[in-house]
């Protein structure tokens, strides 16, 4: 796509959908998210309304609840602008779920298909529509970055994190052995088969760790939740006083490295 | 639920079985190492992407196409097989299946039968009604007679004793087979099965087999294996009995290639496998080999209930290939045992609760981080994520009239429901939201440090001090 075209169709004015996650549990990674998009001089518009995109119940067998909370979500976005959300996997739902969900509620499918077309994970809008190329303001650094499930298979958008993280001239990504497998948070699974997602972010905290990598970025906070919190565990455990290793959203990485 | 389903209880004592595994490291390893060759072996296989979409979109269309005119497929299926001079049976549980087989033996007085490797004939446990019956079965695929050897059950559809190291099968040779000492080179492991194996095809009076796809418009029963004895189980008995589930049938032999390509690489990473059969009858006058009898049992078990939903049937597109449980980070984790049912990881979780009903289901599907990887390698698109939605769905849900499912609400917890339904109160209202939402950033700290399955291996979850709205609020 050509830089004109790119410009073109840089919009003025976008909804961010914070998810529940982000508003309860990673505030900074959303304000930083909401920064950085103004900085490029765009105004970000906060549905104060917004609650949750309603996928823990979808996925856990109860559509009927799941529906009741995306229903409300469905009326906050009344202008045509962009809806940028801070995560792979309630973007996934909103963009992809949602027509399925209403497949039996005409009016609500059409309102449905009418904002999936106008959701963009927050890398994704980055890189694709802003064609955002950050200018790297800090020292040598190297990271590793993990991607949600959702935003690798539903999202596609899987190697436009990788591309920001590229553009910044100091920072290394290191690569994790079976960067693809899922961290095992999954939602309600953590919780029902506590045993399995066990062993697997225990895994994937060992391939994260063995890369060396000072610092983990991913552009989901369900991932980073699970991630960080049994790294914190490990850290009590084994008697850290420092995270081992820290980690934050992409959106506030990307911030700090581009910022005066 | 018949006799022979009783073993499968794979609800039961699930968790417990995983978390053997998962605190074994040996086994850990073990499974992780096996894992990644296949997925190495399969991704070799399929060097460009877009002619892998391709392939895979040429055979969901195949199987969808085939799916939908089965009722008519099997008729003509049937019509040829039996103008080839090849008996077709119909059974409708594995009760059925086993009689049927049992009787074929009982009129040929059979003593001792060989077996090709057929999944289906572990799902009706057909070694322990001909055990009953005092009919010897043997496996001859390598890794079913391991498996047998030891006294367990296949862990993986495609590689039966893959749970299984080199020294335990050495061990197990040397306990088991008489005269045989302790080796674990594998190659010579592999001849000393060749050799106890040998002498049976030649006495076997039945050879049994699986079909991988079975062609109407020719009578064509197809057999994909690497090690021949699927070929000696066939045509050096005297009698070939096959079996296989009903949705194994495709209208046409075109149909045949794009199938067999998706099969074989996806599950071994092979372009094609070693041996592959066309059976389309038996011994005809004239000719010096070949079974004089060749029979075809067509099982049900639960099919037809998937059959009957539009978006449960696309269960049935399933080639059998293995790919998903190579692929599934909880296979991975637990290996095939762990699940309890005849068929293993994903593809186990959206087949078995037809096969057993979701009363010895009904939690299967949850054992699932919904992470995608199973949908994204599948040859034939099933849409496992969206079905494993499904069975969650048809579980929790309160018992209800004409249910699309067996044991349909087996899962069902008034507790649970209402906990959803709470969630779902706070979560529409935007004014309870904020009220709940605000609470916890105030009182956060004081949410207990034991929270249940989470702080197992997780520090506690606790909301921050101010939500996102709060911050912008301040920040104005």
């Amino acid at each position: 796509m050509s830089e004109q075209a790119k410009t073109s169709r840089r919009p003025a004015d976008i909804y961010f959908f914070a998810t529940c996650v982000v508003d309860q549990f990673f505030p900074g990674a959303g304000l930083d998210a909401i920064t950085l998009l103004e900085r490029e001089g765009i105004r970000v518009h906060f549905p104060e309304e917004q609650t949750c995109c309603g996928q823990p119940a979808y996925t856990s067998g109860f559509p009927d609840e799941a529906r009741k909370v995306a229903t409300l979500q469905l009326t906050l976005f009344p202008n045509d602008w962009p809806v940028v959300v801070p995560s792979g996997s309630c973007a996934g739902m909103m963009k992809h779920h949602y027509p399925t969900l209403f497949a039996n509620d005409p009016a609500r499918k059409a309102q449905a298909e009418a904002l999936s077309v106008r959701i963009y994970e927050f890398t994704d809008f980055l890189v694709n529509v802003l064609g955002w190329q950050p200018e790297d303001r800090g020292g040598d650094c190297t990271v590793v970055l993990h991607t949600s499930c959702a935003a690798r298979r539903e999202m596609d958008v899987h190697l436009t994190g990788r591309k920001l993280l590229g553009g910044l001239n100091k920072v290394k990504v290191a690569q994790q052995d079976h960067e693809s497998e899922c961290c095992g948070f999954g939602g309600t699974f953590s919780l029902k088969q506590p045993e399995i997602s066990g062993a697997m972010v225990e895994d994937k905290l060992k391939s994260l760790k063995a890369t060396g990598a000072e610092r983990v970025v991913s552009a989901d906070c369900g991932c980073l939740m699970n991630i960080l919190g049994h790294a914190a565990w490990k850290d009590k455990q084994e008697g850290r006083k420092t995270p081992s290793p820290p980690g934050e959203h992409i959106a506030s990485f990307l911030l700090r490295r581009t910022s005066k | 639920m018949s006799e022979h389903n009783l073993n499968f209880m794979p609800t039961e004592g699930f968790r417990a079985r995983a978390k053997d595994v998962v605190e074994n490291p040996f086994l850990r390893q073990s499974f992780r190492g096996a894992m990644d060759f296949l997925i190495t072996k399969r991704a070799a296989q399929f060097p460009s992407p877009e002619e892998l979409e391709t392939l895979r979109t040429l055979g969901e269309q195949i199987r969808q196409y085939n799916l939908g005119k089965l009722p008519a497929l099997l008729l003509q299926l049937e019509k040829n097989l039996i103008r080839n001079g090849i008996q077709v049976h119909w059974a409708e549980t594995p009760d059925e299946a086993n009689a049927i087989i049992l009787g074929i033996c009982k009129a040929h007085s059979a003593k001792l039968m060989v077996k090709g490797k057929s999944m289906v004939s572990e799902e009706i446990e057909l070694n322990h009604a001909c055990e009953a019956a005092g009919i010897d079965a043997m496996e001859s695929d390598m890794g079913e007679y391991i498996v047998q050897l030891a006294g367990e059950k296949p862990s993986h559809i495609i590689m039966p004793a893959i749970h299984k190291t080199k020294e335990e099968i050495a061990r197990l040779f040397n306990e088991k087979v008489p005269g045989v000492d302790y080796t674990d080179n594998v190659d010579e492991l592999i001849q000393i099965g060749r050799r106890v194996l040998r002498e049976k095809f030649l006495v076997a009076d039945i050879g049994l087999s699986g079909v991988n796809m079975a062609v109407a418009e020719t009578g064509t029963l197809c057999l994909v294996e690497n090690e021949g004895n699927g070929r000696l189980s066939t045509t050096a008995p005297p009698v070939h009995i096959a079996i296989t589930g009903i949705e194994k049938v495709v209208e046409k032999l075109a149909h045949v290639p794009p199938l067999l390509s998706l099969l074989t690489r996806s599950a071994t990473g092979q372009n094609i496998s070693t041996y592959f059969n066309m059976i389309s009858g038996p011994r005809q006058p004239g000719e010096k080999d070949g079974p004089t009898e060749v029979h075809l049992v067509l099982l049900d078990n639960g099919r037809t209930q998937a059959y009957a939903d539009e978006q449960l049937r696309k269960t049935l597109q399933c080639i059998r290939c293995g790919a998903c449980m190579n692929h599934c980070p909880v296979y991975t984790r637990i290996g095939g045992h762990a699940y309890g049912t005849t068929y293993p990881g994903p593809i186990g979780k959206i087949i078995s609760p037809h096969l057993l009903g979701l009363e010895a289901t009904a939690n299967m599907a949850s054992a699932s981080s919904m992470c995608g990887a199973c949908g994204e390698v599948c040859p034939v698109k099933i849409p496992i994520p969206e079905l494993l939605m499904r069975l969650r769905e048809e579980s929790y849900s309160a018992p209800h009239a004409n249910p699309a499912m067996r044991g349909q609400g087996a899962g069902y917890s008034r507790l649970i429901t209402s906990v959803w339904r709470g969630w779902a109160a706070v979560y529409r209202s935007p004014a309870l939201y904020g009220v709940v939402t605000w609470l916890g950033s105030r009182f956060g700290r004081l949410m207990p440090s034991r929270q249940g399955a989470w702080t197992s291996v997780r520090v506690p979850l606790r909301p921050a001090p101010k939500r996102l709205r709060d911050m912008l609020k301040e920040r104005g």
